[in-house]
């Protein structure tokens, strides 16, 4: 039997608590959390699994999954955990702290929307949506192969669409305070 | 008359303009005046909570710390998603790991109100039932709340969060005819939609089968991400599938105002993608 030498790192879980606190350790792997998650045919680690190896120590493994970025966030495990393991919450820190360490995102889209996002935010104080989209198409490098598939004019007939509409504003709107807001989101 | 602070959020000044309309034209014809949060900022939504905590609640925090300012008791929040960070914000502020942020809540922060929770207390469908004009007889409509009203309910202080009621007590009261479904609250995908399209759309899709399944004619939402989801993504959904879904998409209070016999309400609804009005006709309203 082919046996692995694991080197666990168990301040990992240790750190994770004092910043949470998330209750991780509680977690005695019913696996409900699994067999809620309306993503897991998208992810390579289920939910529990991602508990197991924190515990375990596995750090490089848990950031370096798809399964903490393709999370959408539903917050269907956290709410029916039998044992209060704030399970999305955990999945956050797991992604901000991938983030601090630049460990590369397998998901850079998700990332990169995250990021485009934010900008935005930055920038005027709330997200001003008709520009987030050109944005994010940029930020992911999308713009090439929007160009080369021609998908982009689906993106201009849409945003056609929502113009028409009165669904579109072209400008954004910057809130008197928006010096306060880039201070809260500059990086702590 | 009452006076309610009102936190509409990013999306309702832009692709939900037309969500932003019917609630004002709604609250309007049910004597409720709504006070914007002055200078409000965005609720930092998923993009902060996943990758920056902290402005994740700070965020939200000056958003409360402005409401406060505003003497009124309670403060509706039309989106899902920013009622929810203003929850988060608010129980965490107001929890033993306060301290690591840098404000405090006020004493007079108002209460954080769903919109649809707030419409649907006894009292305002009552309001709504002695205004109906034209009631939605006929009607089949399925109640599609998605994630964020009611989870995680440690913070949301929802008490019915795997069956929400308040879209389908509405809905009875406008005289349409909510259908039980098993789908009411899970996951639309959000912004996947735009950084997984695949997901999204698989996510997506499956609600819709189930709501056709089940002989919905709508599918009612109070939720802006959900709608433009459903709706702005509709066509390429009928692709992906390889099937017709043409499900109109309203928001429950668009329907609150066809109901009311508010003139304006079906130019709300002609601003959506999926035409809802064979739907209607089809219910002869």
């Amino acid at each position: 039997m082919q046996q692995t030498v694991l080197n666990p790192d168990f301040s990992f879980l240790e750190k994770a608590e004092a910043a949470g606190p998330f209750y991780a350790a509680q977690c005695f792997q019913c696996r409900k959390c699994t067999n809620g998650c309306p993503a897991t045919f998208a992810m390579d680690l289920y939910p529990d699994q991602v508990i197991r190896l924190a515990i375990l120590g596995q750090k490089d493994e848990v950031l370096r999954s798809k399964t903490i970025w393709v999370c959408a966030s539903c917050e269907t495990c956290t709410t029916r955990c039998p044992n209060g393991v704030r399970i999305a919450e955990l999945m956050d820190y797991f992604k901000e702290l991938a983030v601090r360490e630049s460990i590369p995102s397998p998901e850079p889209q998700v990332l990169a929307l995250h990021q485009a996002f934010l900008e935005t935010v930055q920038y005027a104080g709330r997200v001003f949506e008709g520009g987030l989209v050109p944005l994010y198409t940029l930020r992911s490098g999308q713009m090439f192969s929007k160009i080369r598939e021609g998908s982009w004019r689906d993106d201009l007939r849409m945003a056609w669409r929502l113009y028409k509409k009165d669904r579109l504003p072209l400008v954004p709107k910057v809130i008197e305070g928006k010096e306060e807001v880039r201070d809260l989101l500059r990086s702590s | 008359m009452m006076n309610v602070t009102y936190y509409p959020g990013c999306s309702l000044e832009g692709t939900a303009r037309d969500y932003a309309d019917s609630i004002r034209g709604v609250c309007a014809s049910l004597g409720i005046t709504l006070e914007e949060v002055p200078d409000w900022n965005c609720c930092g939504a998923t993009a902060a909570h996943s990758i920056h905590h902290r402005a994740s609640i700070e965020l939200a925090g000056r958003n409360l710390k402005l409401a406060a300012r505003v003497p009124n008791k309670d403060m509706v929040v039309p989106c899902p998603l920013c009622y929810n960070r203003l929850k988060t914000a608010s129980h965490v502020l107001g929890s033993r790991e306060a301290h690591q942020y840098r404000m405090a809540l006020d004493a007079s922060t108002p209460k954080i109100w769903d919109l649809a929770n707030f419409l649907a207390t006894d009292d305002m469908l009552g309001k709504i039932k002695e205004r109906v004009k034209k009631p939605l007889e006929g009607l089949k409509v399925v109640c599609y709340y998605g994630c964020q009203a009611s989870r995680p309910p440690s913070v949301t202080e929802s008490t019915d969060w795997e069956n929400p009621q308040s879209l389908d007590k509405i809905m009875k009261a406008l005289g349409a005819k909510p259908i039980l479904w098993p789908y009411k609250t899970d996951c639309c995908g959000a912004s996947l939609m735009l950084s997984r399209p695949d997901m999204g759309s698989r996510l997506v899709g499956k609600l819709f089968d189930m709501a056709r399944r089940v002989g919905a004619q709508a599918m009612v939402v109070s939720c802006q991400m959900c709608q433009s989801n459903l709706d702005m993504y509709q066509e390429k959904i009928e692709k992906d599938w390889g099937r017709p879904i043409a499900l109109p998409v309203p928001y429950f209070t668009e329907l609150i105002g066809l109901a009311l016999g508010i003139e304006e309400a079906t130019s709300w609804m002609s601003r959506h993608f999926a035409d809802p009005r064979p739907a209607l006709r089809a219910a002869r309203i």
